[in-house]
């Protein structure tokens, strides 16, 4: 098992608002260097918040997260992505009236230049990007689309990988597919932070979860703990006691 | 046949003129949807900073060097306006709704205007004559030396604009700023830079546009940017606000359109009959002529 010096990033007592309404009340989790953990929650229970608020697009009302040596709530968006941590939206967000690669070429960003042999590993993971890489993103299906979203964020060389709902409005067996490659990237040694809904998808492949309540962490654990808690099943895995 | 063609090259000459000054406005639109309304003034300020840059700065004699210098200066100049006016009245209020911004850039034109009024006067002053007056005559076309430069010089910095949206990293942070500005910083894109960069872009551009007004109409009047900002914000969206090379079509449209009234109906029905074509246009296609681009499922 890892120790706590592995501790690659640290959310704590994070508050969050919505003008006057609280979206974050004050939550704190860790993640370790190359672990896949979780945070399962029902719509509107806060995942995305969370998200938006460690790639700083929203500002903490109060409380720290730290990457390595960094206080991200100190820098500004655009300042993190040449940190290691990468984001790939809820939505998908990609650039629907640029191409495939164009969108590609902009994960890399802050880079001097896109880098050939990540190219290469994302149209590896995703071979339908290759295929399809002169096409103009708003063209693809929705499960090409995520992959398109997670390619991008890939092209960063990213420590730590934020996805924000991969498998939302996607045909099933992109979700599958997907999923897949999440565990590969993963095994290359990429810490990966996974939001999700899809509860029992994401347990599959997570170490670790938590679950997110109105804006608070109600529950934590291995998956093997989540998966076997009888809260959980009722909640998010559909089984009745 | 002979006013068609004579009009022809007196709709592209003014038609340039609106692209370039049209680009400014929806370069803005496409990122920040706001209409920066200071644009116009801007305009009209690189007329006058044109003429006192010609007459106080650099001698009030006319050589290449010195027309050169001309348009560099104040091209320098108008820019530097441009990038103030964002500092000031558009950057405090980038997270204010909507309306404050719109009238943060109508205060703005305010200022300018009155600016240059109190620089210069309320009176209407005479550009210098920077490029001499040859004119050609190609079959019953009169065609000056000076309408010449306008189009090709006007043409030269358009398709170098085009290339630098869409070849060049800049401007695809650009492009990708106009199409989600939260996704752009994910990607490590500071969308402020990008913001001064297109302000810097679209002034400049401007500037010329300015330059050109004072060259080709000689008359230049310190509340002059309402009414040329007007025609180039109509062209803007003729072509489609937000696409630039929507705009570089609809000032070129607007252009003959405006000659060809003046020629064939008349000069003075030239402004009604561009406001009922910017009607038509809307009532027909609300997104203009290009219309934002939208990737369509195949």
């Amino acid at each position: 098992m890892t120790t706590s010096d592995d501790v690659l990033f640290k959310i704590s007592d994070l508050e969050v608002s919505y003008g006057s309404i609280a979206a974050i009340k004050g939550i704190s989790l860790e993640v370790k260097k190359g672990e896949i953990v979780t945070i399962l929650g029902s719509n509107g229970a806060g995942k995305t918040t969370t998200m938006r608020a460690i790639s700083q697009l929203i500002k903490a009302k109060s409380g720290s997260i730290r990457y390595k040596d960094h206080e991200l709530t100190k820098l500004p968006a655009h300042k993190i992505v040449s940190l290691g941590i990468s984001h790939s939206p809820e939505g998908r967000r990609v650039f629907n009236i640029l191409t495939v690669e164009e969108n590609l070429s902009l994960g890399a960003y802050t880079k001097n230049k896109v880098d050939k042999d990540i190219l290469k590993w994302v149209y590896d993971l995703f071979p339908r990007l290759e295929e399809r890489k002169l096409q103009l993103a708003g063209t693809l299906s929705g499960g090409e689309q995520q992959m398109l979203a997670i390619g991008r964020s890939l092209m960063s060389k990213p420590d730590l990988l934020l996805l924000d709902e991969p498998s939302l409005g996607i045909a099933p067996i992109l979700v599958k597919a997907i999923f897949t490659q999440i565990k590969k990237i993963a095994a290359t040694g990429v810490t990966v932070l996974l939001v999700e809904q899809n509860a029992r998808a994401a347990l599959k492949l997570a170490n670790r979860g938590y679950v997110l309540e109105v804006g608070k962490i109600v529950f934590s654990g291995t998956s093997e703990e989540l998966l076997s808690s009888a809260r959980i099943q009722e909640a998010y895995l559909g089984k009745k006691k | 046949m002979d006013t068609f063609l004579q009009q022809l090259v007196n709709g592209l000459t003014i038609g340039s003129m609106f692209a370039l000054i049209a680009l400014g406005y929806t370069m803005v639109y496409g990122v920040m949807k706001l209409i920066n309304f200071a644009h116009g003034d801007l305009v009209a300020g690189s007329a006058f900073v044109g003429l006192f840059v010609f007459s106080q700065l650099l001698g009030g004699e006319v050589s290449l060097p010195v027309v050169i210098g001309v348009f560099l200066l104040t091209i320098v100049a108008i820019s530097l306006l441009g990038f103030t006016v964002e500092r000031l009245a558009y950057r405090p209020l980038r997270t204010a709704p909507r309306l404050s911004a719109v009238v943060s850039a109508l205060g703005a034109s305010m200022v300018i205007q009155n600016g240059i009024m109190l620089l210069w006067g309320p009176q209407m002053q005479i550009f210098p004559e920077l490029i001499p007056s040859v004119i050609w005559e190609v079959g019953g076309v009169v065609i000056s030396l000076m309408q010449v430069l306008i189009m090709a010089l006007s043409t030269l910095l358009m398709v170098g604009l085009y290339f630098f949206v869409e070849k060049t990293k800049i401007g695809t942070a650009i492009r990708a700023s106009a199409i989600d500005q939260d996704a752009a910083r994910l990607m490590g894109i500071n969308v402020n830079n990008i913001i001064v960069t297109i302000f810097l872009i679209g002034s400049s551009l401007g500037a010329v546009g300015g330059l050109f007004i004072g060259l080709y109409y000689r008359g230049i009047t310190f509340n002059m940017g309402w009414q040329y900002g007007l025609y180039a914000f109509v062209a803007a969206i003729i072509g489609g606000i937000g696409n630039i090379p929507g705009a570089m079509l609809g000032g070129l449209l607007l252009g003959l359109f405006k000659a060809f009234i003046a020629g064939y109906v008349s000069s003075t029905w030239a402004d009604a009959f561009t406001f009922i074509l910017l009607i038509v246009i809307l009532i027909v296609r609300p997104t203009g002529i290009l219309g934002e681009r939208v990737a369509e499922k195949v």
